[in-house]
């Protein structure tokens, strides 16, 4: 349907329309000057997660710190405090981050991802816990590429709750280029900096439209991967 | 069937009603006003923004140079990952193409990203007409769409509505498209993107099929990017089964990495912020992970034409950040509209003319519908030297040239309507190659200072009716600089 006949025809106008260009050069002869910086400012680890969880903060992004001996209660404590009745958890959350007692005390149900837990039945649930694939201090970003610990992307979008825990250690970089370079491409990247928000009534900022009203994230001290 | 852009009058009239209505000008003149000073806070942050900006223009021009090259690498690594490439040579084939692939899915809705290559087609119109109805998503299209109106800025379409306009619209009119607005809907923003939500709830949950554009198209991976702030993006391209985008071919960048240029510049210069809230990468299909059909629609459409324009062709560069609308004096007191285009502002002054070519008096005026400050070039974050480009083409509606019309190369004869422009532009070629004359003319004006007209005679009195004769100086630059320095510059 698409036909090669069109194909033909559009890159036939392209080559026309590039006589100009000389035949022997090659695209990497067009030189492209990359005097730009890579990151902005040297910083230490601690004031990558500092200026990270400033500028979470200055989007809305509500930022929370802890170790991994006070991450299940800490996550317990947001979903009770946010009258959370069903959590859904990706595949591949480590289970130290759970504590199924808390949970159950705070009245919280945790829904495991599967095949049968279809679009309308996750807009039934009230909040996610996510890990993440990396963060950008410099833009206040948490970057899911459906890893472990991060599942589908519908996952972290349709429930209006999504808490995000960081690991400090291994996961906060500095910068875009910085985190390109560590991305993979051919994943399912989703690039989140704040809540969902809208500048589109007078190019004012408001926040909370379609996805997740509420962005929590956990800034994980610690040892680094397990 | 909602308005279209055909049989739109030269930008002159449509400037002028725009320019009475009091309404309008106050809400883009707040509007532009608040994100000016933001954008140019966000852009201060980066200290090698002029390098960003370089980096930019050199891989958008690399591109543009060798976009055959670039156009099959993109497609042979998108039907690598799963993804089906189709090519549109103009609006109407991308139209059929993107209809044909609905009608296939057996659904009869679409949801949509916003998306601007979708609005130069007219995609939704033809939709309706294969009896396939179009929901936007995006809350300011969707306001659009449901005051039956027409966009009027790249960003934001509804800039032009207020919050009590938007409230009223959403009363009105949301029952006609779903679920209505709630009972006692104030003007407050929050509440209003409230409404939104809710009325969008059900339509994302039940679509199978979506149709966005895209902001990025990286050659290397075959990986698409949309940038957006609501979250109505990542819920079309995450949630139904079938997905379809449609992009200009201009939006392809060689490499992976290139995405790192463009991901600092796009946001800060167009929302003014550090980052958008949201932005999903993905490339052809993932198992159990969004949808299962990926169709990559190229679109043409008077792209071509414009890339065999030497000078025109840096207008291929755009990333439609829209911040040269946010600081155009006539932008702000035109509007969108009067630019019959969904590419209103500057760049819309140049790149509707060359994307259709000479086809009415409209084309033929949007060039002239600039002050030639030079705030556009100053923002660009592509650098694209709009009023380079803006003479470039009044140049060639006043004194005719060689033009690509749907790939063929023509002459276009000098435009009537054009008289006055054509005068005025021989003059200053001539004065400018005869310094002699320059300073005389110039010294003339001096001295005729008080005795400044407030229309011009003859037959440039049609350009004063439009326009306000500036304020000569007490005392001319170049008088100035002789008394001042010496030797006359």
């Amino acid at each position: 349907m698409s036909g090669g006949t069109s194909r033909e025809r559009v890159l036939g106008r392209v080559r026309r329309a590039l006589a100009d260009v000389p035949r022997h050069e090659r695209p990497r002869d067009h030189p492209v000057p990359r005097d730009y910086r890579l990151t902005h400012g040297t910083r230490t680890p601690a004031d990558a997660a500092a200026l990270l969880a400033a500028n979470l903060t200055d989007y809305r992004a509500v930022v929370h710190r802890t170790d991994e001996g006070g991450l299940p209660a800490l996550v317990a404590g947001l979903l009770g405090r946010r009258g959370a009745r069903r959590v859904v958890v990706p595949p591949g959350l480590p289970d130290a981050w759970l504590a199924p007692e808390l949970l159950a005390a705070a009245g919280v149900e945790q829904v495991a991802d599967s095949p049968a837990l279809t679009t309308r039945a996750l807009d039934g649930v009230d909040s996610v816990v996510t890990g993440c694939a990396l963060a950008i201090a410099e833009t206040g970003t948490i970057v899911l590429d459906a890893g472990p610990g991060q599942g589908r992307r519908a996952l972290t979008l349709v429930p209006d709750h999504h808490v995000c825990v960081v690991r400090v250690a291994d996961q906060v970089v500095d910068s875009v280029p910085r985190a390109l370079a560590r991305l993979a491409p051919d994943r399912p990247l989703t690039w989140i900096s704040g809540p969902s928000a809208t500048s589109d009534i007078e190019l004012d900022r408001v926040e909370g439209v379609h996805g997740p009203r509420t962005l929590e994230v956990v800034l994980l001290d610690g040892t680094g991967p397990r | 069937m909602s308005r279209t852009y055909v049989g739109m009058p030269a930008f002159p009239r449509a400037a002028a009603r725009a320019t009475e209505d009091a309404t309008l000008r106050s809400n883009l003149r707040r509007a532009t006003h608040t994100i000016r000073a933001r954008r140019a806070q966000a852009v201060a942050e980066l200290a090698d923004w002029e390098e960003l900006r370089a980096a930019a223009a050199a891989i958008k021009d690399r591109t543009l140079r060798h976009l055959d090259h670039y156009l099959t690498l993109l497609e042979e690594n998108v039907t690598r990952a799963g993804g089906t490439v189709h090519w549109a040579a103009d609006a109407d084939e991308a139209n059929r193409i993107v209809t044909e692939l609905v009608r296939a899915t057996g659904e009869r809705e679409v949801v949509k990203v916003k998306s601007m290559t979708t609005q130069e087609t007219g995609l939704n119109d033809a939709l309706e007409r294969a009896g396939i109805r179009a929901y936007e998503t995006d809350l300011a299209e969707l306001i659009v769409q449901l005051a039956d109106d027409l966009p009027s800025h790249i960003l934001v379409p509804a800039i032009h509505r207020g919050r009590g306009e938007i409230r009223d619209i959403f009363r009105d009119r949301m029952a006609d498209w779903g679920r209505p607005a709630p009972e006692g809907l104030t003007d407050r923003p929050a509440d209003l993107a409230e409404a939104a939500r809710l009325h969008l709830r059900e339509k994302f949950l039940t679509a199978k099929v979506a149709v966005s554009g895209a902001n990025f198209l990286v050659a290397e991976t075959g990986t698409a990017v949309v940038v957006e702030s609501e979250g109505n993006g990542r819920m079309c391209l995450t949630l139904p089964e079938t997905l379809i985008s449609v992009v200009g071919i201009e939006k392809v960048v060689p490499a992976w990495r290139d995405l790192e240029v463009f991901l600092q510049l796009l946001p800060r210069s167009s929302t003014a912020e550090r980052m958008n809230p949201y932005t999903s990468m993905w490339t052809g299909t993932s198992d159990a992970d969004g949808p299962r059909a990926f169709h990559l629609v190229l679109l043409d459409n008077g792209r071509t034409d414009a890339l065999a324009d030497r000078v025109g062709r840096q207008a291929l560069r755009c990333i439609r950040c829209s911040a040269c609308l946010n600081v155009c004096p006539v932008y702000e007191r035109a509007g969108g509209h009067a630019y019959g285009s969904p590419y209103p502002g500057p760049i819309g002054a140049i790149l509707t003319p060359q994307l259709r070519g000479p086809a009415s008096a409209l084309e033929e005026s949007l060039p002239f519908a600039s002050t030639l400050c030079g705030a556009c070039y100053e923002v660009c974050p592509v650098a694209i030297d709009i009023p380079e480009v803006l003479l470039h083409l009044r140049e060639r509606v006043a004194e005719g040239g060689e033009v690509t019309v749907r790939g063929v190369r023509t002459r276009v004869r000098p435009a009537k309507r054009h008289a006055v422009e054509r005068t005025a532009m021989r003059a200053a070629g001539w004065t400018f190659d005869h310094p002699g004359a320059l300073r005389r003319a110039q010294r003339l004006a001096g001295r005729a200072r008080r005795l400044r007209p407030r229309r011009l005679p003859g037959p440039l009195g049609a350009w004063t009716d439009s326009r306000e004769l500036p304020e000569l100086p007490a005392e001319s630059f170049r008088d100035w600089w002789s008394r001042t320095r010496g030797d006359a510059p």
